[in-house]
């Protein structure tokens, strides 16, 4: 079936991954200009037709799609069709990438300059890198990296054009246009715009997924864009935007080509370049407008150490495969396909399915470095309330704990087994000396003197709002590496947290509480909907094999040497617990009439932030705005809230308090689980 | 039009048609004002078989006992098989077609690169029919004797039951090879005309036998494969021995034939009165009339005679219910649905076809072959939906992808003259080196174009004007005219390659023009992916063609073959394949069947192609006409 194509769960320990090459090493050694000027020849597709960059625009224009929604725009809005021709023609103009190899090879030159100060390796799987070749002369390739970094795509790129692959077109958000001159340089490097919203403009949808679909269809190149649709700020994977995957999707399903290749890239840095930017975005100091001038601000970030960089390119994932047995392609039969139609209920939930498929491809991927788990550990340590930190020694002893647990789980953990694990340790906390420090030997995070965020600016802290909130700068910043690792510990946690919560051992009760908190959860985290049972089965396989629970026919106990491992996986999960029934108090205590979405944010941080500094919540990672927007919209999802079309554009926020109340009731385990509304095991 | 009457046709029809008519003006009485009637009246009782056998089977292709010229194991005629003669080299034998008796140079290299087949390795196959292989007849006494009584000639001899208990379906063709013999017919009527027919289904009924038409036996749909469920006595109701043009009324052009006479009989027999129905499926030398009713069949030149439902102005069956036919032969009614709609494509499962009012025309005048070459497949469509366009399309117009094309120059005859082989040798430069054409694309249109020389010259002129605009240069003649003659050879092919482990088949679809190009590719691609999969160990043959062309779209033409040495189980990987390709067929827009017909092979996809409630409109037919399924060879529903 189509879910082995993605991924297999059934023995983690037993997955297979290549091994990584650092492609900075022979940077290092040879001239990096005649790098940049080398000889270019990457494989093409087999069936493609060459063609220019300005060809496709016309291509484009001339297309059934585009010429039938520009005679039904003209027909709804009684414009001549020469006019919005003439519109379609200047969005593809703001749209289109302009592909040169010179700047590439710019970029190329430059960029391992940068690097190679920056960053100690870049590690590639040479074996994906070879499938992705392969890949690539067979049918279309849609490049799916992850998305935590600025640098994604231009690495992308880089890496392509490295080991002479096609260079890929990819979608970039508007934004980035905006940045004058560095703006047009993307788009000569393949980058191409797409407005973040454009809701009902039919005109500049059929512009755009033509364009897309004319470029992959006629093997032009690799399309790259990002299923997470934004950078996670978090660093752990969004729940993925579909329009750019229904549009790569549709040349499949109508039979325009026999597949389509979706290859998910892993992209994992070691220390991410805009570390405390992020930490601060989600505290609401808002993010920099992208500039130019800003990017040159940055480049302090030169003389600092960012370690490595991972980059996993995953196995191809045909199109094909996936939709095998799930949707029936013969329902384009009766109608022109080129009338743009709304995909019917059977596409979306495909679309949705594969795109959690291909997220999760992405996270399994993702390699952890050690640092990942010790941040975890840190920071549970820090939430226990021990000011004085963890001494070196304890936290090393975790840590080879945590390393072992989380092999068992399948998680892609880059421990060199050859360095004593103390080694490795101190090494990992070295490179992260913004957010932590060892002092007599006990290592702490850098909570105190707000930290060193901004070390140019003497201005100590004064209320203790302020200080709270360099202290989450802090929490935050570590907090992104622990999430690095959730994927790994996630479905597990959930069952931990509901053999925690349930009163009795039944199979089918824990299971009733596992199904609410996964369905509470599944904005929060990457749960492929409908997957209930499947996630149940895998934490339960997971937990048993590690030792941690017994599970029989009915019941679920939890062995001696067990307890250790679900106390660090309910803790895991406790800040969400705990932030989201922090967001149904809010809702139920404080919410007046009309409160909008635009003001929920701030509303809800005021909240948080009295409950932190009266010590009732001890998790200052509350404060993060993903995690208040995404209970919110979990609550909104179930109901518990909804949205009224009022008076102004905002739509104010309707609040069911009796089941927000109830809702966290349950998150906090007071109530025996009513029974939720999901699949019996 | 046959193989044996191509080339210098026109001249020779002539001369022909000349004799005939001093011939039959010796014989006949004057001829009868309105019409030439030809036939004799059925006279059934008071003549013993065997006379009637001695004048029928005069000027008629298709004898009783069809062993007598035909395979029982492979296609057509014993005489004529390829075989590798001890040089080594490809041979076609016997006299009857025109590639008979010739070398073929390339077959061997294109055998051998194409399906890594080798000459060493040749496949095992039992020789003759084990008569103890075969399942003794399981027969209704009853029946038996009241047939007797009627003096309508029947055998439960081995050899006559296992011819008819097949198709050619790859399936069928592999097990006789095999000597495998499953449930077969337990035995064989010859009807002579209507009457004897209408006894043979009145006696069915009355003793609950299971009826079982049979025509030409070119069924590639396991149509006439026995059910194996079926307890019954089954009886074979072979029409070829009512083969009789019964009247041509030249006043109406039309002319009343039996179901049962073969395509090129039928050509030929009006040919000799001026007159031809242009239907010619590629099957015609084999298939019958009564087949093509049957199952919707169409003609290489339905562009200007129509396909067998354009042809049809009358038709007679009979069924368990009675006969049914029309009160009148008006060209067009408007009295409800058409109730010939209910027989055409009825696939055996009403009743017996027994008689047929068809349109003839005058023999054409001028006929001339042609070719086109376009730089790629995607040209090459381009075109013939633009001929489509302009409603343009000569008698028949077909485009071959470049695979095709490939294997239609390995069937290339050796060459006479160090000139032809001179001329070859040039046109190739100027396409390849000149034109710039990459022969790993390119890819060939074959024209057929009927009618007065003026109107054919002009109507040829047209057509290159258009493929001139989409790439095509003109390719001559002789290329046109040998990609029509492959046409009969390619079945005799299939019998060599399984000599030699490769196994294949041809299917067919209808489809969007707009969806030409995507079906093409993508059913190509999906037989090598699945060939991978199931474990096949040499790449595919899997290659298409377009055959014919419609206002709305246009029949396209798949064949797949594999060399299977490797495989423990050909067929059924054989069987896999074809199943997935069908899907992808299905997926991409394209019909069930465009003139194969659904037979039992095809059965599944039927009620997603017509809906539930057209299965149940279907059913409702049958349940009313056969109650007692007589006609039980469960096909189509």
């Amino acid at each position: 079936m189509a879910s082995k194509v993605v991924y297999s769960h059934r023995d983690p320990m037993l997955k297979k991954r290549d091994d990584f090459e650092d492609m900075l090493e022979e940077r290092r050694a040879t001239s990096d200009l005649r790098y940049a000027l080398r000889c270019y020849t990457p494989a093409l597709y087999k069936g493609l037709t060459p063609c220019k960059s300005s060809e496709l625009k016309n291509m484009v224009l001339q297309s059934d799609q585009l010429l039938y929604v520009i005679n039904q725009v003209s027909k709804e809005t009684g414009t001549s069709t020469d006019e919005i021709e003439a519109e379609a023609s200047a969005i593809l103009e703001e749209m289109a990438h302009r592909l040169q190899l010179s700047t590439v090879r710019f970029f190329a030159f430059a960029l391992t300059k940068v690097f190679k100060t920056v960053f100690r390796s870049i590690c590639v799987n040479e074996e994906g890198i070879q499938r992705l070749q392969q890949a690539i002369q067979e049918h279309p390739v849609v490049l799916l990296p992850s998305h935590r970094s600025y640098m994604d795509f231009l690495l992308m790129s880089y890496i392509l054009y490295t080991y002479d692959l096609a260079l890929p077109v990819i979608a970039a958000g508007m934004d980035f246009m905006g940045m004058k001159i560095i703006g047009e340089m993307l788009r000569m490097s393949g980058a191409f715009f797409i407005r973040r919203s454009f809701g009902g403009d039919k005109l500049y949808w059929a512009v755009f997924s033509e364009y897309v679909k004319i470029m992959l269809k006629n093997g032009y190149a690799p399309v790259e864009f990002f299923l997470e649709g934004t950078r996670s700020r978090t660093a752990k994977s969004l729940t993925p935007k579909l329009g750019l995957l229904n549009i790569v999707l549709d040349p499949f399903l109508k039979g325009e080509v026999f597949d389509v290749s979706l290859v998910p890239v892993s992209i994992s840095y070691e220390r991410i370049l805009e570390e405390t930017l992020y930490a601060r975005e989600l505290l609401g100091v808002p993010k920099p407008k992208e500039s130019t001038s800003g990017l040159f601000k940055a480049r302090k970030i030169l003389s600092e150490d960012y370690g490595s960089i991972h980059v996993y390119f995953g196995q191809p994932v045909s199109a094909r495969s996936l939709a095998e047995g799930r949707v029936n392609r013969s329902q384009f039969n009766l109608i022109p396909r080129h009338i743009p139609r709304k995909p019917a209920e059977e596409i979306q939930d495909f679309v949705n399915d594969s795109a959690y498929r291909l997220v999760r491809a992405q996270e399994e991927n993702m390699v952890l470095k050690p640092w990942v788990l010790l941040a975890s550990l840190l920071l549970q340590n820090q939430a226990a309330g021990n000011k004085q930190g963890m001494q070196l020694e304890e936290l090393t002893d975790q840590a080879v704990w945590l390393r072992d647990l989380s092999r068992q789980f399948g998680a892609f953990l880059h421990w060199p087994d050859n360095i004593p694990p103390s080694k490795v340790v101190s090494c990992s906390l070295s490179l992260h000396q913004s957010l932590v420090r060892i002092s007599e030997g006990r290592v702490q995070l850098t909570l105190e003197q707000g930290g060193r965020a901004e070390p140019g600016l003497p201005l100590p802290a004064v209320t203790p709002e302020e200080e709270l909130l360099n202290r989450a700068v802090i929490i935050l910043s570590c907090a992104s590496y622990r999430n690095q690792a959730l994927h790994v510990f996630i479905r597990p946690a959930l069952l931990a947290s509901a053999v925690h919560a349930a009163s009795v051992n039944r199979k089918q009760e824990i299971f009733n509480t596992f199904s609410f908190l996964r369905n509470m959860f599944s904005d929060e985290f990457i749960l492929r909907p409908g997957a209930e049972v499947q996630d149940f089965e895998e934490a339960c396989y997971l937990l048993v094999k590690s030792g941690a629970l017994q599970i029989n026919q009915q019941q679920v106990l939890v062995t001696d040497r067990g307890h250790r491992t679900l106390a660090f996986l309910t803790s895991i999960l406790d800040p969400f617990v705990q932030g989201y029934q922090m967001v149904c108090r809010f809702l139920c205590e404080e919410v007046a009439e009309g409160l909008t979405e635009k003001l929920f944010v701030p509303a809800v941080r005021k909240f948080i932030t009295k409950h932190l500094l009266s010590g009732r919540l001890k998790y200052a990672e509350v404060l993060s705005s993903d995690l208040q927007k995404n209970a919110l919209a979990a609550l909104l999802r179930l109901g518990a809230v909804q949205k009224v079309r009022g008076r102004g554009e905002q739509g104010a926020l309707k609040v069911n308090t009796v089941m927000v109340n109830s809702l966290e009731d349950t998150l906090g385990g007071k109530l025996p689980t009513q029974k939720p509304v999901v699949a019996r095991l | 039009m046959a193989s044996n009457s191509s080339g210098d046709s026109s001249s020779r029809h002539q001369t022909a048609r000349h004799r005939l008519s001093v011939i039959a003006g010796h014989l006949q009485r004057p001829a009868d004002s309105n019409a030439a009637v030809l036939a004799v009246e059925c006279k059934a009782q008071g003549t013993t078989p065997n006379v009637r056998t001695g004048v029928r089977s005069e000027g008629r292709t298709v004898p009783r006992r069809r062993q007598e010229i035909m395979k029982w194991n492979g296609w057509g005629y014993s005489d004529s098989r390829f075989l590798f003669n001890k040089k080594g080299q490809a041979e076609f034998t016997g006299k009857r077609y025109r590639l008979s008796g010739m070398i073929i140079p390339g077959l061997k290299d294109w055998l051998e690169s194409t399906f890594g087949a080798s000459l060493q390795h040749k496949a095992p196959v039992t020789p003759i029919l084990n008569s103890g292989a075969v399942q003794p007849p399981t027969l209704n006494e009853a029946f038996v004797e009241e047939l007797r009584s009627t003096g309508v000639p029947f055998s439960h001899e081995a050899e006559d039951r296992v011819f008819r208990s097949h198709g050619h379906c790859l399936h069928e063709i592999f097990a006789l090879r095999e000597g495998k013999i499953g449930r077969i017919p337990d035995m064989v009527v010859w009807p002579n005309c209507h009457n004897d027919v209408v006894k043979i289904v009145e006696l069915a009924c009355k003793h609950n036998v299971c009826l079982i038409p049979y025509g030409g036996g070119t069924s590639v749909s396991s149509a006439l494969e026995c059910p194996p469920e079926e307890s019954r006595s089954i009886v074979s109701l072979d029409t070829s021995q009512m083969n009789r043009i019964l009247w041509i009324d030249e006043k109406n052009l039309t002319a009343r034939v039996e179901s049962g006479i073969v395509g090129q009989d039928l050509e030929r027999l009006l040919n000799e009165s001026g007159y031809c129905t242009g239907h010619e499926p590629d099957s015609m030398e084999f298939s019958s009339l009564g087949g093509w009713v049957a199952t919707r069949a169409s003609g290489m030149k339905k562009n200007i005679y129509g396909n067998i439902e354009d042809l049809v102005v009358h038709i007679k069956m009979v069924t368990p219910r009675g006969v049914i036919e029309k009160s009148c032969q008006g060209p067009r009614m408007s009295t409800g649905p058409d109730i010939h709609h209910f027989i055409l494509g009825s696939e055996g499962t009403l009743g017996v076809v027994t008689e047929v009012t068809l349109k003839i025309r005058p023999m054409p005048e001028y006929q001339k072959y042609g070719s086109v070459v376009f730089p790629n497949f995607e040209q090459g469509v381009a075109c013939l939906r633009e001929v489509a366009r302009q409603r343009c399309a000569p008698a028949s117009i077909r485009l071959m992808d470049n695979e095709q094309f490939k294997f239609g120059h390995a069937l290339k005859p050796q060459v006479s003259s160090i000139f032809t082989s001179f001329l070859d040798g040039l046109k190739k430069f100027y396409i390849t080196k000149f034109k710039g054409f990459d022969p790993n694309h390119l890819c060939v249109a074959t024209l057929l174009f009927e009618g007065d020389r003026e109107k054919v010259l002009q109507h040829e002129k047209q057509v290159y004007d258009i493929a001139a605009k989409f790439g095509g240069l003109a390719a001559g003649e002789d290329n046109g005219q040998r990609g029509y003659i492959m046409t009969f050879v390619i079945a005799y092919l299939r019998d060599l390659g399984m000599d030699y482990y490769v196994i294949g088949e041809s299917f067919e679809t209808s489809v969007p023009w707009d969806r030409v190009l995507d079906i093409c590719r993508n059913v190509k691609a999906r037989i090598v992916r699945e060939c991978k999969d199931k474990g096949v160990q040499f790449p595919p043959l899997s290659t298409c063609r377009v055959t014919q062309t419609y206002d709305a779209g246009a029949c396209v033409y798949f064949y797949f073959a594999f060399n299977y040495r490797g495989l423990s189980d050909p067929v059924h990987v054989y069987e896999q394949v074809e199943h997935a390709a069908r899907e992808e067929v299905l997926a991409n827009g394209g019909s069930l069947s465009h003139h194969h017909g659904v037979g039992k092979l095809r059965k599944e996809w039927m009620r997603e192609t017509v809906s539930t409630v057209g299965m149940g409109m279907l059913q409702s037919v049958k349940d009313y006409v056969d109650p007692n399924n007589i006609f039980g060879n469960r096909n189509l529903l």
